[in-house]
């Protein structure tokens, strides 16, 4: 069974009127158990739209996604996956302990089980004695990773993540994507990772999907040769840069396309 | 001193300037204004400053201190304070009436959009129906009304109007609060498959706190208002605004008197706003400092 599937889906906004946006066209994307896939992209390709189908915070126009073989609003109301977003988007009223809870809480666990759990997520993004403290005493990584924390408490197999690392300076970014990787070996979570940065899609995936705006559509996929347990010294591995050339001559090839089918599109007007 | 009680030391030490500062000025006033008024191109523009329009602020301050009637052995403070503490009563019962309908009507705002467009022009125009006009009116419904051995006391009416005045401010902020929750957040609940109570209590609410807690700072006023008001135009004894109008009667042989009613009033304002300035510092507390570190 796959982690996720994405079957023949299109998502577009808007239909039938003059603002309509075909956001995703026709997109197919299985997600192995225990793959870490991201999407990557200029800005209007689509991958914060595919995540959201993923996610069921919107449905498909047309098509249908299913994660751990259900239907994605079943898997979401079973919390079969977690999320994190740009913004750590913590709740400034609750201690990070409590945000950690946050969605135990939602399950309806009793009161031990969630500090017992609570305890352990800080643990595991190594953050153990900040429980007490409130999200605007912590740093902007720290509140990261306390999201990742929030998305992971109730221990689901899929993690779903839109730029999490977008608004961090770039010591900060790969060291928790060091962080991330760990977490995902000890915790076996599957990973889908939306973000606009080559070399982060490139280090953290087994596959990186490159996706093209204008239709938001998939143009190719990218098996990344890294294999498992990559250090800081995969950033120096040939393989990586090897990785990276790949992806950017991907994205490259599906934006001539895009300005080539354009220029065509103007002779044709006159 | 902690950064808190240097605060609050400097808040105090403000108002009470503040004060100061009034009196200061209505004396000076008193010193250089016209005795008898004075008219620029036939209008009335600047107040009469003689004893019986403004009195000095010591007398006013020492008539509290003599009895409230010549011969009577009640001094005039005591009188007001009570007079104060029956007003406030009913403006807490009015305030606890005004919030809860309040809330009440901002949560079913925010459930249903159709209920906002519906209801809010009404929650506007309602606000501009005079006190005054609408006293009568809940004094006589009020009497009307027979719910088993419900016997409707005349202090309700007071509430109620106080309630009026108070439940508005109440909504709109509660609304725009409970409105504020980021689009992120709401997302992320609805990630958690939270149902909409859920959300409600726990992400809603308390990201509405910063907007309802100067709303009801005005709805607490607000209900001292209308049940002053009340009081006042439905002739019910006992209030501060009884004794308001009873002195007011006297302004021409004892023009202090009105001043101790009037400052009752707003010290029952004050203590009514300070209640929720105090849930203010403590549901705050916790909350991030607006100097970002």
């Amino acid at each position: 069974m796959s982690a996720v599937s994405v079957n023949g889906a299109s998502k577009i906004f808007n239909q039938g009127t003059p603002k309509q946006v075909d956001a995703l066209v026709d997109v197919n994307l299985t997600v192995e158990q225990g793959e870490f896939v991201s999407l990557i992209g200029p800005s209007g390709c689509g991958k914060s739209t595919l995540l959201r189908l993923i996610a069921n915070l919107l449905e498909p126009t047309t098509g249908s996604v299913t994660v751990n073989g259900k239907p994605s609003q079943q898997a979401r109301l079973d919390q079969d996956y977690g999320m994190a977003f740009q913004q750590a988007g913590l709740f400034d009223w609750r201690t990070v302990s409590k945000n950690i809870e946050l969605p135990l809480e939602l399950k309806g666990w009793d009161k031990d089980r969630r500090a017992a759990r609570a305890k352990e997520m800080l643990d595991l993004v190594k953050l153990p004695e900040f429980g007490d403290l409130y999200p605007w005493q912590l740093s902007g990584g720290m509140q990261q990773r306390i999201a990742i924390a929030r998305a992971l408490a109730a221990h689901p197999p899929l993690l779903l993540m839109d730029e999490p690392f977008g608004a961090l300076d770039e010591m900060t970014r790969e060291y928790m994507q060091g962080e991330l990787l760990r977490i995902c070996a000890e915790t076996g979570t599957t990973v889908v990772f939306v973000t606009h940065s080559i070399p982060e899609a490139v280090y953290l995936s087994h596959r990186v999907v490159v996706m093209s705006p204008r239709p938001g559509r998939i143009t190719d996929l990218i098996d990344v040769k890294l294999g498992k347990g990559r250090t800081e010294d995969t950033r120096n591995a040939d393989e990586f840069f090897q990785g990276i050339t790949a992806v950017r001559e991907a994205l490259r090839g599906s934006h001539a396309d895009h300005v080539a089918s354009n220029a065509v599109r103007g002779v044709e007007d006159r | 001193m902690s950064p808190f009680a240097r605060r609050a030391a400097y808040r105090t030490s403000m108002f009470v300037l503040a004060v100061v500062l009034v009196g200061v000025i209505w004396e000076l006033y008193k010193t250089l204004g016209p005795a008898d008024g004075g008219k620029v191109l036939g209008v009335s523009i600047f107040p009469r400053a003689n004893d019986t329009a403004m009195p000095h602020i010591w007398d006013m301050l020492t008539r509290y201190g003599r009895p409230e009637v010549r011969g009577s052995d009640r001094k005039i403070w005591v009188v007001v304070l009570s007079g104060a503490w029956f007003s406030f009563r009913l403006s807490l019962v009015g305030f606890a009436l005004g919030a809860s309908i309040g809330v009440g009507l901002a949560v079913l705002m925010t459930r249903y959009k159709l209920v906002e467009r519906g209801l809010l022009p009404y929650l506007v125009v309602s606000q501009t129906v005079p006190l005054i006009a609408l006293a009568p009116l809940v004094v006589s419904w009020g009497g009307k009304l027979e719910i088993g051995s419900f016997v409707w006391p005349r202090w309700l009416s007071a509430s109620v109007l106080g309630a009026f005045l108070a439940f508005f401010p109440i909504a709109v902020g509660t609304l725009r609060g409970l409105a504020s929750a980021p689009a992120a957040a709401l997302e992320l609940m609805e990630s958690y498959a939270s149902t909409w109570r859920q959300t409600l209590t726990k992400l809603r609410f308390p990201a509405a706190v910063p907007y309802m807690v100067p709303a009801f700072k005005l709805g607490a006023s607000g209900s001292v208002v209308g049940v002053v008001v009340a009081e006042i135009s439905t002739g019910l004894k006992g209030g501060i605004g009884r004794l308001i109008i009873e002195y007011a009667r006297e302004a021409t042989g004892d023009p202090a008197k009105v001043f101790t009613a009037v400052f009752g009033a707003a010290a029952l304002g004050l203590t009514m706003a300070g209640f929720v300035a105090l849930s203010d510092v403590l549901l705050m507390r916790n909350r991030p400092k607006e100097t970002t570190t």
